[in-house]
């Protein structure tokens, strides 16, 4: 596929932020009818190397060539009119205007200074039926799709404005398991009509199955690439790592303990499941499937309509002040809206829930805020500048390590997750991994060397974990970490929680299966 | 770099160009004196607003509030009571106010602009009502000395100044360094995490409404100090000057943040600008013009500074 002239060349860009730099000079391009996926940790300057390509960032030094001509973007206006579309993970669609639109947002048809609205509505139709997707239509308000489907909104948006080249930035994040089939078989047409596609995802199994050809950013350089077909999965995250990676889904000896979560038919979710100390339960299902309804009612989010739930000692439904005071912590799946305040400091967002002990009486001294934000910073290796530095400002898998170590500054002997590892680096994920696994466990054991990652220190998780074990229960959209991390695993389909089994005697195969409700039980 | 820094500046600046167009009498102690007087009364306010503001909220009742008290403080000397409780009463009043802000806020889940839009008619026509739409006289009592220069004692400084820097210490030892104070950022930040961290919202959410209206009673007695009589239609448009300090002084209408000392330098910013154009011999309407850019200009430069480097 690498024939004829690529649609896209970058050549030696290069871009510093202060002392930081961010690209040394790195190389990128795509040719019509390609995949390109580019893949590295977070971090490694996929981003500043896309905002580089859409206008948003101005490249120190460094060539662009857009089929042969110099392009040099100074908005990112410029970029959409040369015909770079780019996909966010969130999407930037007016949620309370029609498909059609949106479309035509900013090219809107205008004639004497009327709208043309039969216009609009063609030109969504083709768009849409470019994509294959005439089901969607043109006059519904976006607000009332899908996720899926708002995310082809935007594609037909890239269409209809005739791009040639488009960037899709995690584009599965939010899409459950046939969502994202429907969109490799649209990436495949959009290929066939000659599209200059670039990948980015953290997920390896998705770059395997989409790409033609992969390249590997690492500390800003380019440390690999080649066809897909000729790099294997480890091969890929060794050179997004840099170095060995050991076993990431570590499973230290467990031993269940006392009974701390007891549902008996919880409503909503039709959940019955025990949950014991030393135990990891995992929770899967499609998007949608009701997963994260059923965590938040545990936690008093949101109200108990009948059955029975018992955490510990105490019986009934509780608000979540009481789920924390009975210990117990939850970790929210939606990191920027509901996980963490980004305007306020990582002190403030560790000890949130547990203000009492910092001061006497009703007194919190930030010193001593920060002193206990600062051994959790260093215990999980997160990057900052300090306790001081917002929340807003650190990288997603450093965020995520903060939304963690709440529970973990909170001392609580339930942790409830939800998403645990959504949309963070490789090397986040397998501190993430250890940790869980101390926890349950009650001890330490060796963390995974990841070397070579820019210093970044490996997480000692015997400093995280101590004493007894905890019990974790998550939910998560991504399977083979519900398999190698967890003891017991259910499905949840349509709003009702599967019986729980060993996690040995579920396959990916299997898992998928119940949550697309193909089998029954 | 702390967010108030940008601020005091400011009021250096503004104070630095009156002083220049004025001469060096603007700057005589008894001028100062003056400016910290008439700076109270929207400073104490303002340090309630500063809570709420800090919470994510809004108090559009304080002017309201502020006449309600000096009704209420009025009506009490003239039933014969001791000054101390009847400036009591009017906060108990005030904080009363305040709780039924908080909880049709909590409980109608109505958003606090238009509960507070609601309550500033409520409290004002209340105001008018118990003061038969007239101006209450009430017996001179040391009450109206809170505001007046001390001749000896004080430090040559009225005991309603006084009273305002205490206040201000403790609502910044509050807002920095209690349990109220973080949750009241963590809410005003991002109340679901708020609310996922088990912070007690709606409780919170009723205090700092409370206390907020209670600042503003005490504000309304500061007031009465200085009309001698309790009006029912002072201070309209007040809560406008309340939160422009408090924005002047860098907090953020969408919440999470605001300091004490930020918000203080705001109202004094205002009150520079006040005396030192009618000292100049500029009529109201140029103050006003010149309050107005103050207002946009901070905001810009607090927007500017903060704006991604990336």
């Amino acid at each position: 596929m690498t024939s004829g002239t690529p649609r896209l060349e970058m050549r030696g860009v290069r871009k510093a932020f202060g002392a930081t730099i961010a690209l040394d000079g790195v190389d990128f391009s795509v040719a019509p009818g390609e995949v390109c996926a580019l893949v590295g940790q977070n971090g490694a300057g996929k981003s500043t190397l896309m905002a580089v390509l859409s206008g948003v960032v101005r490249p120190d030094s460094g060539s662009m060539m857009l089929e042969g001509q110099p392009y040099a973007p100074r908005e990112p206006i410029d970029a959409r009119a040369a015909g770079v579309a780019m996909i966010h993970q969130e999407l930037s669609l007016a949620p309370h205007l029609t498909v059609m639109e949106n479309i035509a947002l900013g090219l809107e048809p205008v004639r004497r200074g009327l709208l043309q609205w039969h216009e609009m509505r063609d030109t969504a139709r083709r768009a849409l039926a470019q994509l294959g997707h005439e089901e969607i239509v043109p006059d519904a308000i976006v607000a009332d799709l899908s996720p899926a489907s708002q995310q082809l909104v935007e594609v037909a948006r890239a269409l209809a404005s005739g791009s040639r080249v488009l960037v899709l930035d995690e584009p599965t994040s939010s899409l459950s398991h046939g969502d994202v089939q429907r969109l490799f078989e649209l990436l495949e047409r959009l290929k066939s009509q000659g599209m200059a596609i670039v990948y980015i995802s953290h997920f390896i199994e998705e770059v395997q199955a989409v790409s033609d050809r992969v390249v590997v950013l690492r500390d800003g350089r380019n440390v690999g690439a080649g066809r897909t077909r000729d790099m294997p999965a480890d091969a890929i995250v060794q050179l997004m790592v840099g170095g060995e990676v050991e076993a990431l889904y570590p499973r230290s000896p467990r031993e269940p303990g006392d009974v701390l979560l007891e549902l008996v038919d919880l409503e909503p979710g039709a959940a019955t499941l025990s949950l014991r100390r030393g135990e990891i339960v995992g929770i899967a299902g499609l998007l949608g499937a009701g997963r994260s309804r059923l965590l938040r009612t545990i936690f008093g989010l949101e109200s108990v309509r009948s059955g029975r739930i018992r955490v510990g000692v105490y019986s009934g439904p509780a608000s979540p002040a009481a789920r924390w005071d009975q210990g117990v912590g939850m970790l929210s799946e939606n990191r920027a809206g509901e996980g963490l305040a980004s305007g306020l400091s990582i002190a403030d967002n560790l000890t949130m829930s547990r203000l009492e002990e910092l001061g006497p009486g009703f007194l919190v001294f930030p010193s001593r805020q920060a002193s206990a934000a600062s051994r959790w910073v260093d215990r999980f290796a997160i990057r900052s500048s300090g306790p001081a530095q917002a929340v807003g400002e650190l990288s997603g898998g450093n965020q995520q390590k903060v939304a963690l170590a709440r529970l973990l500054h909170h001392d609580v002997d339930l942790l409830v997750l939800d998403e645990p590892t959504r949309g963070i680096d490789v090397g986040s994920k397998a501190q993430i991994y250890a940790v869980l696994d101390a926890l349950a466990s009650g001890h330490a054991h060796e963390p995974p060397q990841a070397s070579g990652t820019g210093g970044e220190p490996a997480i000692v998780a015997d400093r995280v974990a101590v004493g007894r074990p905890r019990a974790v229960l998550m939910v998560s959209s991504y399977l083979p970490e519900l398999l190698g991390l967890c003891d017991r695993v259910a499905v949840m389909c349509r709003g009702r929680l599967g019986p729980v089994r060993l996690a040995s005697e579920w396959t990916e195969h299997s898992l998928l299966m119940e949550a697309s409700g193909a089998k029954a039980g | 770099m702390r967010g108030d820094t940008g601020v005091l500046l400011g009021l250096l600046l503004v104070a630095l160009i009156f002083g220049l167009l004025i001469g060096p009498r603007f700057f005589r102690p008894a001028n100062l004196e003056l400016m910290a007087r008439q700076t109270v009364i929207v400073c104490v306010a303002a340090l309630g607003m500063t809570m709420v503001i800090v919470s994510g909220g809004i108090d559009l009742s304080v002017g309201s509030i502020v006449a309600l008290s000096t009704v209420v403080t009025a009506l009490l000397l003239r039933m014969g009571m001791d000054p101390a409780l009847a400036a009591l009463g009017a906060l108990a009043a005030a904080a009363l106010c305040g709780t039924v802000n908080g909880l049709l806020i909590t409980r109608l889940r109505v958003v606090p602009f238009i509960v507070t839009l609601g309550t500033m008619l409520l409290v004002r026509g209340a105001a008018k009502g118990l003061a038969e739409e007239r101006r209450i006289e009430a017996p001179i009592t040391w009450l109206n000395g809170l505001l007046r220069t001390a001749r000896d004692g004080n430090l040559g400084v009225p005991a309603g100044v006084w009273l305002t820097i205490v206040l201000a210490v403790l609502v910044a030892g509050v807002l920095g360094y209690t349990r109220f104070g973080r949750h009241l950022f963590a809410i005003g930040s991002n109340e679901r995490t708020a609310r996922l961290c088990g912070v007690r919202i709606d409780r919170r959410k009723l205090q700092v409404y409370s206390l907020s209206a209670a600042f503003a009673g005490l504000a309304g007695v500061l007031e009465f100090s200085r009309l001698a009589v309790g009006d029912p239609t002072v201070g309209v448009g007040l809560e406008l000057d309340v939160i422009a300090a408090v924005i002047i002084g860098g907090g953020s209408l969408s919440g999470g943040k605001g300091t004490v000392l930020g918000t203080v330098a705001g109202a004094a910013i205002m009150a520079v600008i006040q005396i030192g154009c009618s000292q100049h011999g500029l009529p109201n309407w140029v103050q006003q013009i010149v309050t107005g850019i103050i207002i946009v200009i901070a905001v810009a430069l607090d927007r500017w500074r903060q704006a991604p480097t990336r």
